[in-house]
């Protein structure tokens, strides 16, 4: 039993039977195959300038030649004795390591202890309903959708009355509160697939609504868990608002410190600050490339969220 | 239906700890960021009195405000076409077998895993304003190609300078609704295109009877999507020009009044923000939630 991702891969269609106007045909797949081309050129330019400009010592750093290769080696200083492409780096390292540290330690549980809380709502919201348990989804949806801007001043005011730390400590909390409603709804969506029958054989046998959770969905849960497990890492990991708003600079997430590098950043060590979004984005990106297809998957199940 | 307290007692429990929370952390705040909207709080100081919707009317009759409103439009605007323009096409290019095809699908998605931080740093650039010899970024490319005249200040510019911020949030999520859309082409069952060219119908026939009009259900949820992350646009802003006039958002501004302890004020444009993702997001959930009781 797995997510469909929609769009796995289906055998090509057989070619179209060649009729008597073969050139159109062909021209027209060039034509698609040269365009795809471009756009893949086009989506990729950013990510481009990103490592050139890395490499680049500041003194290289100049609008005419920007979108040039790096003249000298990365190691080699533009002047005598002078920073080099490979300082970029080291400097955006020492800017962002702290916070990269402290933005796993926020988002790998967070992603941990809201799937499994979706895991329990979206069970029992799908295969072992009570009555009205439409409304409450609704309930628990509508929390997906609302921006947090609604809610932030009286959590900002919250979070000073009960003198909570602007560390990850309080962020932790509240992306698992707010993760809630995706991960709900990802995991009913998921639990919609699985047979009634099995539920109500297991109630035959007299197991309860925890032990058949436990010992008959649990163990069928693996491809739920992977896609709001990716889902949650990656929304945690790419926060800003609540960074920027609960969170400070010191002890605040990997955002929060990147912005601050790239902010502060003259035009003489752009190259760090770009160094610094590659290192920023370097842990969603393996996420994304090892877990592609289920990233999709959760894209879709997901349907909802910014 | 199962009867009893025994019956539904267990679940109901186990859904609870959600419901309060939920209860708490988005309903009751929503409530009090209402209330704080209708005091008086415009500082520290705790509210004295109770002004009604007196924050609401003079914030509309502000000029920051509409000028920030007139930006999420014309922001709405380019974002909604661009990434349809785009999901679509590429979808459409990809559903008819293209070898390579997981390639193509990967890159195209591949900026919906960064963060809006991150990528607003190498846009900040791309979309520098500088012209002629200072230019860098796209102005630069532009001038080299001998294109020179496409230069243009980007997000400086007074009226169509939000379409500018645009360009990046279409690169980063033209991909998703490409995702979206090439779900739904393979939704399509084979036999119903087969019948359709059985029946003598040309490529194009096919595609503009039998295909896109089952495409419209997905279009509709892009839509909605991407309209309802589009009213909530602010990392991006922030991470390419910081909060600033020109580029002023609700978003953003209610960002501004927070910092600047306008307590009242934040709390209103930030209700006024929901209430335009209500006004999209409630008619559709119950457009979904209704066909989804249909299909069962």
């Amino acid at each position: 039993m797995t997510i469909s991702t929609g769009i796995d891969r289906k055998p090509a269609p057989e070619p179209a039977p060649l009729t008597g106007r073969p050139s159109r045909v062909t021209l027209g797949r060039t034509a698609k195959y040269v365009l795809l081309i471009l756009f893949l050129v086009v989506v990729l330019m950013p990510v481009y300038v990103l490592v050139v400009t890395s490499l680049k010592p500041p003194q290289d750093v100049n609008p005419a030649t920007s979108w040039g290769l790096p003249v000298r080696w990365p190691w080699e200083p533009a002047l005598e004795g002078g920073a080099t492409g490979f300082d970029n780096w080291s400097l955006a390292w020492d800017a962002l390591s702290p916070a990269i540290a402290r933005t796993f330690l926020l988002a790998i549980p967070a992603a941990i202890i809201s799937s499994f809380l979706g895991a329990m709502n979206g069970f029992v919201l799908s295969r072992w309903r009570f009555p009205r348990a439409d409304w409450v989804f609704t309930f628990i949806l509508f929390g997906m959708f609302i921006p947090y801007q609604a809610i932030m001043t009286p959590l900002v005011q919250m979070k000073t009355s009960l003198g909570l730390p602007s560390g990850i400590s309080t962020l932790l909390v509240v992306h698992i509160i707010y993760g809630l409603p995706i991960c709900t709804l990802i995991f009913r969506n998921y639990y919609t697939g699985i047979p009634m029958e099995l539920m109500e054989a297991s109630r035959v046998d007299g197991a309860g609504m925890l032990r058949t959770f436990a010992s008959i969905v649990l163990p069928l849960s693996l491809p739920g868990f992977v896609v709001t497990i990716i889902w949650q890492f990656t929304s945690a990991w790419n926060d800003f608002l609540f960074a920027l708003f609960l969170s400070n600079q010191r002890e605040g997430p990997v955002s929060l410190a990147l912005n601050n590098l790239a902010q502060g950043a003259q035009l003489a060590n752009y190259g760090s600050a770009m160094a610094g979004a590659l290192l920023a984005s370097l842990p969603t990106l393996v996420v994304y490339i090892v877990l592609g297809k289920y990233f999709i998957g959760g894209l879709m199940s997901g349907s909802v969220k910014s | 239906m199962r009867k009893g307290v025994r019956n539904w007692g267990p679940p109901l429990l186990l859904v609870s700890p959600t419901i309060v929370i939920l209860g708490i952390f988005v309903y009751g705040l929503i409530g009090a960021n209402v209330s704080v909207s209708l005091s008086d709080r415009h500082s520290l100081s705790p509210a004295e009195s109770f002004v009604g919707l007196d924050n609401y009317f003079s914030l509309f009759a502000e000029e920051r405000f509409q000028h920030s409103l007139y930006n999420l439009g014309i922001f709405t605007l380019f974002f909604l076409v661009g990434t349809m323009l785009f999901g679509f096409l590429w979808a459409w290019m990809l559903d008819k077998g293209v070898s390579a095809e997981g390639v193509f699908r990967s890159v195209y998605l591949f900026p919906m895993a960064i963060s809006f931080i991150a990528s607003g740093v190498v846009w900040r650039w791309l979309l520098n304003s500088a012209e002629g010899d200072r230019a860098s970024g796209l102005n630069r490319i532009f001038e080299s190609l001998g294109l020179g005249f496409l230069q243009n200040p980007w997000w400086n510019d007074p009226t169509w300078g939000m379409a500018a911020i645009a360009l990046p949030a279409i690169w980063q999520l033209a991909g998703y609704v490409m995702a979206l859309f090439l779900s739904g082409f393979r939704g399509i069952p084979d036999e119903l295109r087969e019948a359709a060219r059985m029946d003598g119908a040309s490529e194009w026939k096919l595609y503009r009877h039998v295909v896109f009009p089952q495409l419209s259900p997905v279009a509709l949820s892009a839509l909605v999507i991407i309209g309802h992350m589009s009213l909530k646009v602010f990392d991006l802003i922030m991470a390419i020009t910081k909060s600033i006039y020109q580029t002023e958002v609700p978003a953003t501004y209610m960002w501004v009044a927070l910092t600047s302890n306008d307590y009242a004020k934040a709390a209103t444009i930030a209700t006024v923000l929901l209430l335009f993702v209500a006004v999209l997001i409630i008619p559709y959930l119950i457009h979904t939630s209704r066909s989804e009781k249909a299909q069962r």
